[in-house]
């Protein structure tokens, strides 16, 4: 079967690649697009580690077809930072050792950030039920959602 | 307590600096097994058998060989015959032999121009199963009618007279069982069983082979010990060991899951079979779950006596578990510490390793272990309630202490298991008020810890900064505690410290991250590779100012003249004599290799708190504490990541994971949805108190901590339910169904 030329954009940058039909956003992003930080942990929509936003509402990527992308916006962990300053998550994230092994962190930082812009001040419950889709198999989650509190509180501040 | 030797005021150690591989993992920079790439890489992929037990009887890959893109089919037939014990066992699970052994078990393997191509080969690939009867259930598989497995898998252990399916047996213990329980007020005796749980790491086997036509090659691989690897590889392909290179990647996750090998052999195959390419072989969720890991599942039978002022007098326990098809299930680590928390005089027990048609088991975070405490802690709570004793209190009068001989045998050194219990005892949670069907538990639990082959090296490089060299990969921060051990040793900042993880053509054989020892062993081997730098740098000194190296000490990482005999030099510090290496005698490195002996092990007590709903019979996590002995904590925050990861995993396996296999021999499943690991938001905050009793086997105290964690849980949170609902279930996991049951007296 021929294959289809994409055309997105990726963290602001214009990308194509040419997608078998069968293939997922995420098979597309890290095989054609070389976006590596977003990972695969299951392929079937439970884990989230494949979070990423299309057209700003967040998805598990394994669920998407890399040929419905086409002419959309994606955001990945990899354009969460402005250029050298990181983001209050990431920060937060390694201040309050919210990763251990930090194979979900990029997909719970995507998920995160996309919590924060609907709700800059969500509750502790609000968060757990939020990142409810992101398997963290290491953390038992304590220190994730503490994280993302506290990133917010900064960002609450800050604004 | 101040040992002799043994630091007591720390400039860094105890501090929780960001980790120096943070932020390559909040960027996603960081790059872990199928992130690694080459030119001309081709794809791999596995065909596993749909049949829980069937004999293989053809196997025709023309098809898929005729498939455009498709270079290599490899089969057993690729691999070689004569290995034995647990070489063959590696081998045969790795590719299937004349049987298919369980459902998932790999039977061919594919190397393709794309994944698409290579998963289309596999579907093309004909076999030709005679299906045989299967046998899923450890008390099943030992019943006289079970199916035989493989005929001679027993060892000399077994007595005579058992099916073939039993592969080990265990039996120890001491003191008069009969004298014991006629001491004791009150007898109980339970039966319990717990479910076969998959480690769950997030990210799934990953590895990417290259391997000439010479046997020689190269293999990148999400592992927790890439000398492992080496061997098993190696072993699985029968070439030298050393023909290999394994470098490990960034790893996502492991818990004792990633210690062994399933695809890295048969990604080398294929790579020598297409004359050398490399092959890039990643597993889908499915196939981890059904080829790789789970734990053993337990049937187990406890009998304990207790007087009624709360002392254990007797205690005996048989221990039936099933590691797969495979001998292996940890039930010699099961019996070795099932009663180990408690000073026992007369106890006895029993172990079967037995044999079914499910995945070879793999450790999984302190293995054998939760079993027996599930089993051990789950009695001593309802001799507890039954004699209106404080389960703190009677744990105390039986704990185990410094001088105590362990019923595994051996006297135990300094351990902190009282220290947990009184903690415990008086932190907020054990006081706080329940409310209607609520209920709160308490267990406690122990893992012995370990040391292991241990090499590693640590650099002065001319910036002044040092290079610290180890062989365990860094699965939850271990970099920062290394890092954290090297400015406490060399009395430099954090910041100068650089963190490499090897790989195997750098340093002597490593074991793995595994058995709560990369802190300890890795640890001290940085502290004593950093002293002997010292040695060298104070040489250096001693040369330049022409003084005897006797007389230079080291402080705050400067050279220093040892006092005014000496001489009166102005002190030098790291970067000085780092600066000027190369023209006072070249590079100054240390070294260090050994199987450290001093570790020791750490207990923990757990408090949790549920509610259960009475309608649907689903328990809610409301409080979690977990207080455990770290020895000494290098970076807490991580230290107490370790508690707070292993109480989740322990909650998921006492509340919702288990294998399920259908009659078909199956797996029913295997996929998150239904293997179902807890999420943010079945948990609270997990409350942590770190006691340090420092171990004396080690420079600044450190025992490991990885592992004890998983242990209480799965009691702690059965005792919690049986407060909750009265009701004693023993067996897990507490789904909401078998919970319900048991209110409405139908358990
Ligand atoms: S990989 Fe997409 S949800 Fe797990
Ligand atoms: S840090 Fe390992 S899965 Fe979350």
């Amino acid at each position: 079967m021929s294959k289809q030329h994409i055309t997105a954009t990726v963290n602001g940058d214009e990308v194509e690649f040419l997608c078998d039909t069968r293939e997922t956003l995420l098979d597309c992003l890290r095989d054609h697009a070389g976006i590596m930080g977003v990972k695969e942990g299951c392929g079937t929509g439970d884990c989230g580690a494949c979070s990423v936003t299309l057209d700003g509402r967040l998805v598990c990527s394994c669920l998407v077809l890399g040929v419905e992308a086409d002419g959309a916006e994606i955001g990945t962990v990899e354009g969460i930072a402005e250029g050298e300053k990181l983001h209050p998550l990431q920060r937060k994230f390694i201040e309050h050792a919210a990763l251990q092994c930090g194979i979900c962190t990029p997909g719970i930082l995507v998920a995160a950030k996309n919590l924060l812009e609907k709700n800059p001040d969500p509750t502790e419950t609000e968060i757990r039920y939020w990142l409810a889709g992101n398997l963290c198999r290491c953390t038992g989650y304590d220190k994730i959602v503490r994280a993302v509190m506290d990133a917010a509180a900064e960002m609450r501040e800050a604004s | 307590m101040a040992l002799d030797g043994q630091k007591t005021a720390y400039k860094y150690i105890g501090t929780t600096p960001d980790r120096p591989d943070g932020l390559d993992k909040v960027t996603g920079r960081a790059r872990y097994g199928a992130d690694i790439s080459m030119p001309g890489m081709l794809h791999g992929a596995v065909l596993r058998s749909p049949h829980a037990h069937a004999r293989i009887v053809k196997i025709d890959a023309s098809k898929a060989l005729a498939l455009k893109g498709v270079k290599a089919v490899v089969t057993r037939a690729d691999f070689p015959d004569g290995l034995d014990g647990e070489d063959w066992n590696l081998q045969e699970n790795c590719m299937a032999g004349e049987k298919a052994l369980y459902d998932g078990h790999a039977v061919a393997a594919v190397a393709a121009t794309s994944p698409l191509i290579a998963r289309d080969a596999v579907k093309l690939i004909e076999v030709d199963y005679e299906v045989l009867p299967h046998v899923t259930d450890v008390d099943a598989a030992m019943k006289d009618d079970a199916p035989v497995i493989r005929e001679g898998a027993a060892d000399f252990s077994v007595p005579e007279g058992l099916h073939p399916n039993v592969v080990r047996y265990f039996d120890s213990g001491r003191g008069d069982l009969d004298k014991g329980f006629a001491e004791a007020d009150l007898i109980i005796e339970r039966s319990y069983t717990t479910e076969a749980a998959h480690q769950g790491y997030i990210e799934p086997h990953a590895c990417l082979g290259q391997m000439g036509e010479d046997g020689r090659g190269e293999l990148w691989v999400c592992t927790q010990g890439h000398w492992f690897v080496r061997r098993m590889s190696t072993a699985v392909l029968g070439i030298e060991t050393t023909n290999i290179r394994v470098t490990p990647s960034e790893i996502g996750g492991g818990f004792g899951g990633k210690t062994t090998v399933f695809i890295e052999p048969l990604s080398l195959a294929l790579s020598r079979k297409t004359g050398g390419k490399p092959v890039k072989m990643v597993m889908s969720r499915n196939e981890v779950l059904r080829a790789t890991g789970p734990t053993a599942s337990a049937s187990m039978d406890i009998k304990m006596g207790m007087t009624k002022d709360g002392k254990i007098t007797a205690a005996h326990g048989t221990f039936r578990m099933q590691g797969g098809a495979f001998p292996g299930a940890p039930v010699d680590v099961t019996t070795m510490l099932a009663f180990a928390n408690y000073d026992i005089e007369n106890v006895h027990h029993i172990g079967y390793d037995v044999i079914t048609n499910r995945p070879k088991q793999a450790a999984y975070r302190a293995p054998g272990a939760p079993m027996a405490a599930f089993a051990t802690e789950s009695t001593i709570d309802e001799l507890c309630r039954e004699l209106g004793l404080d389960p703190i209190d009677t744990r105390l009068k039986n704990a185990a202490r410094e001088g105590t001989r362990a019923t595994f045998g051996p006297k135990f050194g300094p351990i902190g298991l009282v220290e947990t219990l009184e903690a415990a005892k008086t932190h907020p949670n054990y006081s706080a008020p329940l409310g209607p069907n609520q209920g709160r538990g308490v267990a406690s639990g122990y893992w012995m810890n370990w040391g292991g082959e241990t090499s590693a090296s640590v650099a002065i490089s001319e910036d002044g900064t040092v290079t610290v060299s180890i062989g365990t990969p860094d699965i939850g921060g271990s970099r920062a505690s290394m890092a954290l051990m090297a400015a406490e040793a060399f009395g430099i900042p954090y910041e100068d410290v650089r963190v490499n993880i090897s790989d195997t053509g750098a340093l002597g054989v490593n074991e793995p991250t595994h058995g709560s020892r990369a802190t300890y062993a890795s640890g001290l081997a940085t502290i004593r590779s950093a002293e002997d730098c010292i040695g060298k740098l104070c040489k250096r000194a001693a040369d330049k100012w022409g003084i005897d190296p006797e007389a230079v000490i080291w402080e705050d990482g400067c050279a220093k003249p040892s006092g005014p005999n000496a001489g009166e030099f102005p002190p030098m510090s790291l970067a000085e004599i780092a600066g000027e290496m190369g023209s006072t005698g070249g590079p100054i490195s240390g070294h260090f290799e050994d199987s450290p002996a001093g570790f020791s092990g750490s207990f923990g007590t757990h408090v949790v708190d549920v509610e259960v709903d009475p309608e649907t019979g689903r328990t809610t996590i409301l409080r979690y504490l977990v207080v455990q002995d770290a020895g000494k904590a290098i970076h807490p925050a991580y230290v107490e990541g370790q508690f707070q990861g292993g109480a989740a995993q322990g909650i998921g396996w006492a509340l919702n994971e288990e294998y399920i296999y259908g009659e078909d021999g199956r797996l029913q499943n295997p996929v998150f949805l239904d293997y179902r690991v807890p999420v943010a938001s079945d948990l609270p905050m997990i409350d942590t108190v770190i006691v340090e009793v420092p171990n004396p086997g080690h420079p600044y105290g450190v025992r490991g901590v990885g592992e004890t964690g998983i242990t209480p849980p799965l009691p702690a949170v059965a005792n919690a339910v049986r407060e909750a609902t009265g009701k004693r279930i023993c067996n897990l996991p507490l789904r909401p169904s078998r919970v319900l049951a048991a209110i409405q007296g139908k358990g």
